[in-house]
């Protein structure tokens, strides 16, 4: 018999759902520690260039929320898939389908715009975010198919379409064939909120998102319905729950959120198009929305965390010569630990032989 | 003979090399998920495979070496998600998400010293007079080694898989760990070894692309196939022998794609690129749409968290 054994708690621990992610981010840091000292650097100095330096100015927190708003609305989104087990791992296709489509619709309303081509953007990117998630979820209730893997295979198609797009009809006619567009017109460009940073409209879609989230999880019938598919789907079949219609519903509502996210990405920080809209926000969110236990108000808490970690991954590529992709490997150990940590949720760990059952 | 026909052995062989990732990293994934285990992390595999086994024949000046370690380095990730999945019994599909993108920002951290750096790739079998048939000398005889080892794996796996006592084990507990459990069978342990032997498969798959296809490293110069090879897998209904036509039918398209531009025919070529998985989409809806079929092929235990005491 193993001296360290797991005994199923009878309920799971209500302190542990808080506890874990910050036992988690506390691993990661230590983990961070061993990581830059065995890379050759001076671990305090790296995490400091990391974590700390970044948002020591006005500047650097502007640019945390300018990082964050993306991934809070696409983790949003997916959170209430994945409470309801329908696994859209595509946000960062729909995010970039987002793009195409809103950043479409300024190129094409070049020079003839008004008041109403951003808010004609930003219906287009949530449509475009829409239409891409609504191909997992036409074949996943037609035809039985994982959106597991339709909606990732869609990501590599949604991002070759924009490489195309832009070295094609998206690319600027007076730019010497450089695959980027035009820069857009003020009317198609997102409001500065904070003056003096990059903060744009799309931050209070962001906080909306968060709102109406967390008022649909957990003030609304469809709510109790995605959790109730979620935790015992047999449960659900009973009650009379219409599944297709829960699969329907997250992948339209995560898909047009990433829609949005991408449009105002384009719309906001870069101005126009070009062939890397985001650094991974669509695959980031996954690890947002569990760190956040896929609650909205967790969600942004996490969103301002990871977002930290892109920003101090370029501080630290820019201060140390650090290599950029330390920042995936952070973003990977912090969801292992995560989830190895979750095990305290439902369990406890006891050490030392079984004690005998009576 | 015609210019058109002459072309049907290189594209032929091409299509058995840029087959092999997938067939490695499939049958891998193929018995992992016999023994109940689902590990998206094939993606995240491979590239660590793929970047180790670089880097030491780089280093060494080794191929086998470098193999051998790319097996090993997947057969790690395997063991991580083992011990997260299996261990501390953290949701399946969570964690295969984590070791996919764990394994890219590794892997593209280990490689970032060797970007750019040009690698011979594995010798090319070459029989006498056999290799020199044409049409088909070059792609049935004239390979690398790991196209044939891909190969000659699918039968060995079928074999270990329904002829052998440790494959009827192992397919016992994909089918019901309690069941198996209760005869005695240690599911866990078992699991491990599944998990690692797909670890080291995809591993092997990812060396493959560094160390011969391409041959250099290029950060996520895996492209999407591990995630290809899973679908593959539910495409061959967990089948060995149909995981290896899945893949042939793959290298195909990928192949096509490639060679329709030589072709002269105007599509830009990103749309071409699209191919490949727009056909894993395609191939995914014509076999989930039986659903009767899978799940008469499925193990039973997919995905689902064992605990002795529940």
């Amino acid at each position: 018999m193993s001296l360290i054994r797991l005994e199923p708690r009878g309920q799971a621990s209500k302190a542990m759902v808080y506890a874990t992610p910050l036992l988690a981010v506390a691993l990661t840091l230590l983990s961070g520690f061993i990581l830059f000292l065995l890379l050759g650097f001076d671990p305090v100095k790296a995490l400091h260039a990391f974590f700390i330096d970044p948002v020591s100015s006005k500047r650097g927190i502007g640019e945390l929320i300018v990082k964050a708003t993306p991934l809070v609305l696409c983790a949003v989104g997916l959170a209430i898939g994945f409470r309801a087990n329908v696994w859209n791992i595509g946000a960062e296709g729909q995010l970039t389908m987002g793009a195409i489509a809103g950043g479409g619709l300024a190129l094409a309303f070049y020079g003839e715009g008004g008041w109403w081509l951003l808010p004609l953007m930003v219906i287009g990117g949530a449509a475009g975010g829409m239409a891409w998630a609504a191909i997992p979820a036409y074949l996943r209730i037609r035809f039985n198919a994982s959106e597991i893997l339709t909606s990732l295979m869609l990501t590599y198609v949604a991002l070759l379409a924009l490489n195309y797009l832009v070295h094609g009809p998206y690319r600027d006619p007076d730019g010497f064939a450089f695959p980027e567009s035009r820069l857009f017109e003020a009317d198609a460009v997102m409001p500065i909120l904070w003056s003096g940073t990059r903060v744009h409209l799309g931050t209070a879609f962001a906080l909306f998102a968060v709102a109406a989230g967390w008022v649909l999880i957990a003030r609304t019938f469809i709510g109790f319905q995605i959790k109730v598919i979620g935790l015992t789907p047999a449960a659900a079949g009973y009650a009379g729950f219409d599944q297709k219609r829960i699969i329907w519903l997250s992948l339209l509502l995560s898909g047009g959120l990433a829609g949005i996210a991408g449009m105002g990405e384009i719309a906001g920080p870069i101005g126009q198009i070009t062939p890397s809209v985001s650094p991974g926000y669509g695959f980031t969110a996954i690890i947002v929305a569990f760190l956040g236990r896929l609650h909205p108000v967790g969600i942004l808490l996490a969103a301002l965390l990871m977002a930290l970690s892109f920003i101090g991954g370029e501080a630290a590529q820019i201060a140390m010569g650090l290599p950029k992709a330390i920042t995936g490997v952070f973003q990977g150990m912090l969801l292992f630990f995560l989830l190895a940590c979750d095990v305290l949720i439902r369990y406890r760990v006891r050490i030392g032989a079984r004690r005998a059952v009576a | 003979m015609s210019a058109e026909f002459a072309l049907v052995g290189p594209i032929l062989a091409a299509m058995f090399a840029a087959a092999t990732p997938l067939l490695f990293a499939a049958l891998g994934e193929a018995v992992t998920e016999k023994s109940g285990v689902l590990n998206l992390g094939v993606e995240g595999m491979m590239l660590m495979g793929a970047v180790c086994g670089f880097a030491i024949t780089v280093k060494t000046g080794s191929a086998p070496l470098g193999l051998l370690i790319a097996a090993g380095a997947g057969a790690a990730m395997g063991a991580l998600f083992g011990v997260l999945t299996l261990l501390l019994l953290a949701n399946q599909v969570a964690t295969g998400l984590a070791l996919t993108l764990f394994g890219v920002g590794l892997s593209a951290l280990v490689g970032q010293g060797f970007v750019g750096i040009p690698l011979e790739g594995l010798p090319k079998l070459h029989i006498p007079v056999l290799s020199d048939l044409p049409v088909v000398g070059q792609a049935v005889f004239g390979q690398d080694l790991l196209v044939y080892l891909g190969i000659a794996a699918v039968p060995l796996v079928h074999l270990f898989l329904y002829r052998t006592r440790a494959g009827l084990v192992l397919r016992a507990v994909g089918e019901n760990h309690h069941a198996a459990h209760a005869l005695g069978y240690k599911v866990i342990r078992i699991r491990f070894l599944a998990v690692m032997f797909g670890g080291a498969m995809s591993g092997l798959g990812g060396a493959f692309l560094s160390m011969d296809y391409t041959p250099m490293w290029a950060e996520n110069i895996t492209a999407g196939r591990g995630w290809i090879a899973l679908a593959l897998v539910v495409f061959a209904t967990w089948k060995p022998v149909r995981v290896m036509l899945g893949a042939w039918l793959f290298g195909g398209v990928t192949i096509a794609q490639l060679h329709v531009q030589g072709f002269g025919i105007d599509i830009p070529s990103q749309i071409l690129s699209m191919l490949p998985y727009l056909a894993t989409v395609l191939v995914l809806v014509l076999i989930s749409r039986d659903v009767a079929r899978i799940r008469l092929n499925a193990p039973a235990c997919l995905g689902k968290l064992f605990h002795p005491d529940s």
